[in-house]
């Protein structure tokens, strides 16, 4: 595909990064030479500076010829201008822009006639609602959903105690209760991915990540390890764009407080936020942290735009005593480093974002992608579609499908072909019910079902959409 | 809970120290076999053995406390110490637990309100004791003044961080404390011999000067006579009394300067000191013209004595009484007890606001006038020069209205039970000031033993309140506190 | 002198414009044939022509006026045209000027303390001409507190320049606030109107109907009767009387958005509402439960039919009484006392330190304590979900001060002329509440005008103080203000 990338900041270098090695032509704009010399210099990409909002440059960076544009500037009015000049005067197929406004977010606004955004993409918000998840589940290292929630895949590092620590998978089986079923996607072993099967044994301190129905994963979680006590207690270091909508979004139902060393801006965040206690200081400041209690802490979260003062914030408050560290790192390097220290969870914000950008680049009916920790795998949510004449998969046993290897099937969620009564709030309403299904080797895979397919290396990602593409292509 | 353990080591050592203070009474009481001595080994027995308990327990618990557990220190230390302390007059006086504990409060406090009658017949180690305690309580908080609550840094108490002779670090409790303390012991040493002696020299027995000189000191007003100080009838002791309580009213950091200096500019410097005798000076003259012309007295000069010596008395908080001002115009029985609630200087031994934060409150009003006028001034407080942080001027402001808030909802707690309003009031702000005496039915001429015993309850809750500035112990008792 | 020609041809037309509201009164007493028509003859003549001297005199001195002239302004009015307003009282009844000064400035200040007996038997006109200076007090006050002193910018009340319904400019008084003036009279009168009627439908005649209207709305206080409404003795009267109390003590800018806005959502984002009225119908239950369990009533149904009456009448700083509640037990008097100070909104016709103020002191005490714990909190104080700017905090806790200061020296100063304590201490919080009735000698069965004629210019003053919410009439008071 031929993709035009506007901003060449963290997230538009990610996906510049993301995108560069699947075989797409792409070209960065940016206003800030600089840095596009040091994209062009890392990865295989055309550059152009100038102003992405102008025509000129967009036509110099090959929009005419453009399958896709990807507006991620660091201005929001900047992304819908482009949007719409890529449409109306270039007429680019899918255009997609980051927003980082929420009262941009209106489909009136962003429809064909007026932006023309294809689709708004809100790292912040995305990164936030992530945070959100990993506070829900304290023992995860990380939580992914799929089929809009009916999925839940988490990783977690696995802990002697745990039920199934010491046996073979297969085993697991035995102790969920009845109804209850999961699935082991993908296992990450001293630095090494391992393709688990029937017979693996699961150590302790490997990261294991399991996938299962959204209502059965805290069962499953038991297998591995020791539920922790729920959170009670955050703390967040970091007033900026990320930390003020974290604290909004956990204050209501959490104990948070938020350090921030600018004054000002300190006074700004607490007279927008309600119950979060606002403290003037440096995060990396040990009488403060001692001061506040951080020995008490259930949660430290170092959200800071640096990714020096996350990791030095994060490292001390877990010294101090706080039970579970998170710090957002932005650089690759750095986030090789922290891995197995004393850093629970090292977040890249453009990664958690670009998960749903991808989605729009690949080809296939692809519903969701995600990349597991420490690249363990890749997580695929495709469509099936077509019939069993057209499509190399529908009506095919899951042994019968051809054997990409490395890749697995994870689970499915079909929907039911006829709407059923259910009670909300009271009020019965007719739905389509989605049930989700861990496949066994002789589960039939039907039209229309999400099939959750984990692959250990990204080659096998095109062989996987290729599987499931509807047409002309036979085996 | 176990965070608190570091906390209760310190607090079993200070028990320990205040277990050893009994001893002295209770040497006397072996000494002159005045029959009290049972309830003193009691006393002495159980606080030395929880003491001990606290701290041997706890011993390992080394750890250094946060700030905020200074605040649950103090309180401790204010009401739990009364509760040993009051075991004396428990044991040997037929009293209830309320009105002991009230007592021992008073005296702790350094309020000096009291619910004993037959004072002049209690047993001589009961009578030192209470003084002794005054005595304690006085310097205690001094020393919590000037060198504990800054560092808690509330209700303004930042003020005298600057003041205070030595630097401070910030968040540990260190020996500097240790320093600042010997050297403002050792004035309040010296200026309370010196009163004894005076007292002794002018007539009085020798245990009742050293008492007197106790209650002086501490600006208490326990006496051992029910007549009060008026039992001795002499104007030189009045008036050395008078002198010695002139002198705790101002700030013990200035007499430490000036001692430690050997000069008297210490007292030039204070910001306080000028409007502390000024206010004082002025009120008495205008009094004694306002009695003189009521025709109260007859002659200037037993008018300019009786006022001067209960303006005085009540101004400091000390509330010794020479005669029944009772019986006074009831205004002048008002004004001496308002001026108890802020003339007193910040760190000397007495109560109310304290001069400095009325000083604050005055320029604070005044620039919001000027502000009111000249929208754009820019017009900082001042004090001798020094401009007054905005974050101090609102813990002073907010000082200022917590205390009247105080004043008014003890009252109405008061009246609600049925006391009568002028006797509410007047017992609600004299303990509140611990100053000592109230006004009507709990004035010079009676004691607060009237009160019912959840009438006694407010008013040993106004004493600790007022006297650990409020913030200390409302912070303690505010659920945040509590959660981490 | 110059410099205040602009101010004084402005007051000159407001003189008129007010002595125009006279002929009301005037018409009645010649059509009623009451005996008050050359009273009111004399007075019209004498306030219109001193309206029409003065603005003929400085009639060319056009220019605009200046923010301090806006205090001036403000003061004068207070102070000045009730001196015109008592003429009728002053002619017609045999009262002196002190009295019937203190009677004007009750009605324009919407106090409701009245020093007049036999209030049955006056000429109707003359009681109409009280009800409507309660009335018109209550209209200036209105856009006083919402349009003008926000201009002042006194008190904290620069917070309410961004509530006002339509746009202020800041450094002049512009014709922007008529229209938001006009707006606040349209809802106030038609209010009124419904009082009225439903009074009349309850059983009061026209006339009682009308005048009571009056005094209602503004929070007055003043009745055509001596016994004011225990006359009917009519839950159905009093339940009328209530409604519109507590509609009038709540801020008009929200009435007229609401009634603008066809909408109740105003109610829901005016901060003040919900603590107006948990602490007013709360007080009701309370006061009720207590005064039933000191069996005072026989019954509860009694008990809170009568506290219900007159605790929200006090509290909304009206002054009515069904009752002689001076009989209650101290406490329940007290407590409505207390409630007065505070309990009405901003932008009301009521008196006090207004509910917002409360909420905003209360909160910078929560603050303070919040500090102590986290020496590094940034906590603001929020009202409405917004933060207060520290500029608006200091002068909102410097009025505090101010506030209870005054209350201070006031009594203070009733005491030293002779005064009882209770009574003295009840008729300045009862002035500078603008409540009306006090206790004791001033009690609600009783009439102010046993107060000498020093006791009664204190209250007088007291209640100019309290309407003009202190720092107004205090800067007028300072030479700074003078000097140029």
């Amino acid at each position: 595909m031929r993709i035009v990338i506007l901003g060449a900041g963290q997230v538009g270098a990610s996906v510049a990064e993301a995108l560069s090695s699947e075989a797409n032509d792409i070209t960065v704009v940016d206003q800030n030479r600089a840095a596009l010399a040091e994209l062009a210099d890392r990865l295989d990409v055309r550059t152009v500076a100038g102003n992405a909002a102008y025509p000129a440059v967009l036509r110099e960076a090959g929009i005419e010829d453009a399958d896709m544009l990807v507006a991620v500037t660091q201005s929001d009015q900047t992304n819908l201008v482009a949007c719409k000049i890529g449409r109306t005067m270039f007429h680019v197929p899918t255009r997609i822009a980051r927003l980082r406004s929420h009262d941009l977010l209106d489909p009136v606004l962003l429809a064909d006639e007026n932006f023309a955004v294809d689709y708004a993409i809100c790292p912040e918000q995305d990164i936030t609602d992530y945070i959100g998840k990993l506070i829900e589940f304290p023992e995860a290292l990380q939580v992914l959903e799929f089929a809009a929630g009916a999925v839940t895949l988490i990783g977690v590092r696995a802990y002697p105690g745990g039920l199934l620590v010491g046996k073979p998978i297969r085993s697991m089986r035995d102790h969920l209760p009845a109804g209850v079923d999961a699935r082991i996607a993908a296992i990450f072993r001293e630095h090494q991915p391992i393709e688990p099967d029937g017979d693996t044994i699961v150590e302790p301190a490997d990261e294991v990540f399991v996938v299962a129905d959204s209502k059965h994963i805290r069962h499953v979680l038991k297998e591995l390890r020791r539920s922790l006590e729920p959170v009670k207690r955050v703390m967040i270091a970091g007033g900026g764009n990320i930390g003020l909508r974290v604290a909004a979004m956990l204050e209501k139902d959490y104990q948070v407080k938020l350090i921030e060393v600018d004054r000002q801006r300190a006074e700004i965040i607490a007279g927008a936020l309600g119950d979060t206690l606002v403290l003037a200081g440096e995060a990396t400041d040990e009488n403060l942290l001692a001061q506040e209690n951080i020995d008490e802490t259930d949660m430290f979260l170092a959200l800071t735009n640096d990714d020096e003062d996350n990791i030095m914030a994060a490292s001390l408050a877990k010294r101090l005593g706080c039970k579970r560290v998170l710090a957002l790192i932005n650089r690759r390097a750095y986030a090789d480093m922290v891995q197995g220290g004393p850093i629970d969870i090292g977040l890249s914000p453009a990664q958690v974002s670009i998960g749903a950008l991808l989605t729009h680049v690949r080809r296939g009916d692809v519903a969701r992608v995600h990349s597991l920790r420490r690249g363990a795998a890749e997580a695929l949510e495709l469509v099936a579609h077509g019939d069993k004449q057209n499509s190399k998969v529908v009506g095919r046993r899951i042994d019968e499908l051809p054997l990409i290897k490395g890749a697995h099937i994870g689970a499915i969620v079909r929907r039911g072909h006829d709407p059923e009564v259910v009670y909300k709030d009271g009020l019965p309403s007719k739905e389509y019910i989605d049930r989700v299904i861990i496949p066994h080797h002789d589960t039939v895979i039907e039209s229309d079902d999400h099939v959750i397919v984990f692959c250990t290396r990204k080659r096998e990602v095109a062989q996987v959409e290729k599987l499931f593409q509807v047409g002309f292509h036979f085996l | 809970m176990r965070r608190f353990y570091p906390l209760l080591r310190v607090f079993g050592a200070l028990l320990i120290g205040f277990s050893l203070c009994l001893l002295i009474p209770l040497v006397l009481s072996w000494a002159v076999d005045d029959g009290a001595h049972g309830a003193f080994d009691v006393a002495f027995a159980s606080a030395l053995l929880c003491g001990l308990a606290l701290f041997f327990g706890l011993y390992r618990e080394n750890r250094e406390m946060k700030v905020r557990d200074g605040f649950l220190l103090v309180v401790l230390v204010w009401t739990v110490l009364p509760l040993f302390a009051c075991l004396p007059l428990y044991l040997h006086l037929d009293i209830s637990f309320t009105d002991a504990y009230f007592e021992a409060t008073s005296g702790l406090t350094a309020t000096g309100s009291t619910v004993l009658s037959g004072l002049d017949k209690l047993p001589l180690s009961l009578n030192f004791w209470r003084t002794f305690m005054h005595w304690l309580g006085g310097m205690g908080v001094v020393v919590l003044a000037v060198a504990i609550l800054p560092l808690l840094g509330v209700g303004g108490r930042q003020l005298f961080k600057t003041e205070v002779p030595g630097p401070m670090k910030e968040a540990s409790l260190t020996p500097r404390i240790a320093e600042t303390a010997k050297g403002l012991w050792r004035v309040y040493l010296i200026l309370t011999a010196g009163c004894g002696v005076t007292l002794w020299l002018l007539g009085m027995e020798p245990w009742d000067a050293l008492m007197h000189a106790f209650s002086t000191l501490g600006l208490g007003g326990f006496s051992t006579k029910d007549a009060s100080l008026g039992h001795f009838a002499s104007l030189q002791i009045e008036m050395a009394v008078i002198f010695f309580a002139l002198l705790s009213g101002l700030n013990y950091a200035t007499h430490f300067l000036a001692l430690n200096g050997r000069s008297i500019k210490p007292y030039l410097r204070d910001p306080e000191a000028p409007y502390f005798l000024g206010v004082l000076g002025l009120s008495i003259l205008a009094l004694t013209l306002y009695l003189l012309a009521l025709g109260v007295f007859d002659s200037f000069g037993s008018a300019l004595r009786y006022v001067a010596f209960h303006s005085i008395s009540l101004a400091t908080s000390l509330g010794l009484a020479t005669a029944d001002y009772g019986q006074w115009p009831f205004f002048a029985q008002i004004w001496m007890l308002f001026l108890g609630s802020f003339i007193a200087c910040s760190g000397s031994t007495g109560g109310g606001i304290k001069m400095i934060r009325a000083m604050i409150l005055y320029k604070q009003v005044y620039r919001e006038l000027i502000c009111a006028m000249h929208p754009s001034v820019v017009r900082p407080v001042r004090i001798r020069g020094n401009v007054i942080p905005q974050h101090v001027l609102s813990g002073v402001m907010a000082f200022g209205f917590i205390y009247m808030v105080s004043i008014v909802s003890l009252t109405l707690l008061m009246t609600s039970t049925g006391l009568d309003i002028v006797t509410a009031f007047s017992a609600v702000v004299a303990t509140l000031n611990n100053t000592g005496p109230g006004l009507n039915l709990v004035g010079p001429a009676t004691t607060f033993a009237i009160l019912s015993d959840f009438q006694t309850w407010i008013c040993t809750f106004a004493m600790i309140l007022g006297r650990l500035e409020f913030f200390t112990l409302l912070v303690v008792l505010t659920p945040a506190f509590w959660r981490k | 002198m110059s410099r205040f020609y602009p101010l004084l041809r402005v007051f000159g037309v407001l003189l008129m414009g007010f002595a125009l509201a006279m002929l009301a009164p005037l018409l009645l007493s010649w059509v009623w044939q009451d005996g008050a028509a050359t009273a009111y003859d004399e007075a019209f003549l004498l306030s219109f022509g001193a309206g029409f001297i003065l603005w003929w005199a400085v009639r060319h001195e056009k220019h605009e006026l200046k923010v301090r002239d806006g205090f001036l302004m403000v003061v004068m009015v207070w102070t000045l045209l009730p001196a015109f307003a008592c003429l009728p009282l002053l002619f017609h009844l045999n009262i002196s000027f002190t009295d019937a000064y203190f009677e004007a400035v009750s009605g324009l200040t919407t106090t409701g303390a009245t020093v007049l007996a036999n209030l049955d038997t006056l000429p109707p006109s003359l009681n109409l001409w009280r009800g409507m200076l309660v009335w018109l007090g209550g209209m200036g006050l209105i856009v006083l507190a919402v349009a003008i002193l926000p201009l002042l910018g006194v008190g904290g009340r620069q917070m309410f320049k961004a509530e006002t319904p339509g746009p202020m400019k800041d450094s002049q008084l512009t014709p922007r606030m008529t229209q938001t003036a006009k707006g606040l009279w349209v809802v106030y009168a038609a209010i009124t109107l419904a009082c009225a009627i439903s009074y009349h439908l309850a059983g009061m005649d026209w006339f009682d109907a009308v005048m009571h209207a009056f005094t209602t709305m503004g929070l007055g206080g003043f009745s055509s009767h001596d016994a004011s409404f225990g006359h009917w003795d009519s839950p159905t009267i009093e339940m009328v009387a209530i409604v519109f109390m507590l509609i009038a003590g709540m801020n008009f800018a929200t009435h007229f958005l609401a009634v603008h806005g066809r909408s109740l959502k105003p109610y829901r984002r005016d901060p003040e509402v919900g603590g107006f009225l948990l602490v007013t119908v709360g007080s009701v239950f309370g006061i009720a439960l207590y005064l039933w369990a000191l069996d005072t009533y026989p019954d509860f149904a009694t008990a809170l039919r009568f506290s219900a009456f007159n605790v929200v009448s006090i509290a909304t700083t009206t002054g009515y009484a069904n009752t002689d509640y001076n009989l209650w037990p101290i406490f329940a008097p007290l407590w409505m006392l207390f409630l007065c100070s505070f309990a009405t909104s901003a932008g009301s016709t009521g008196g006090g330190m207004k509910m917002i103020r409360a909420m905003i002191l209360y909160k910078q005490v929560y603050r303070e304590l919040i500090s102590a714990m986290h020496p590094n909190v940034i906590w603001p104080v929020k009202v409405g979900g917004k933060p207060v700017a520290s500029s608006i905090l200091s002068g909102v806790m410097a009025f505090g001060f101010l506030y209870m200061v005054s209350i201070v020296t006031l009594t203070l100063l009733m005491t030293y002329s002779g005064l009882e304590i209770v009574s003295a201490f009840s008729a300045v919080v009862a002035s500078i509440n603008n409540t009306g009735p006090g206790l004791n000698q001033v009690g609600p069965a009783t009439t102010f005008e046993v107060l000498t004629d020093f006791q009664t210019w204190i209250c007088t003053f007291a209640m100019l103080l309290g309407r003009l919410e202190i720092f107004t009439l205090l800067v007028v008071l300072t030479p700074a203000f003078w000097r140029t």
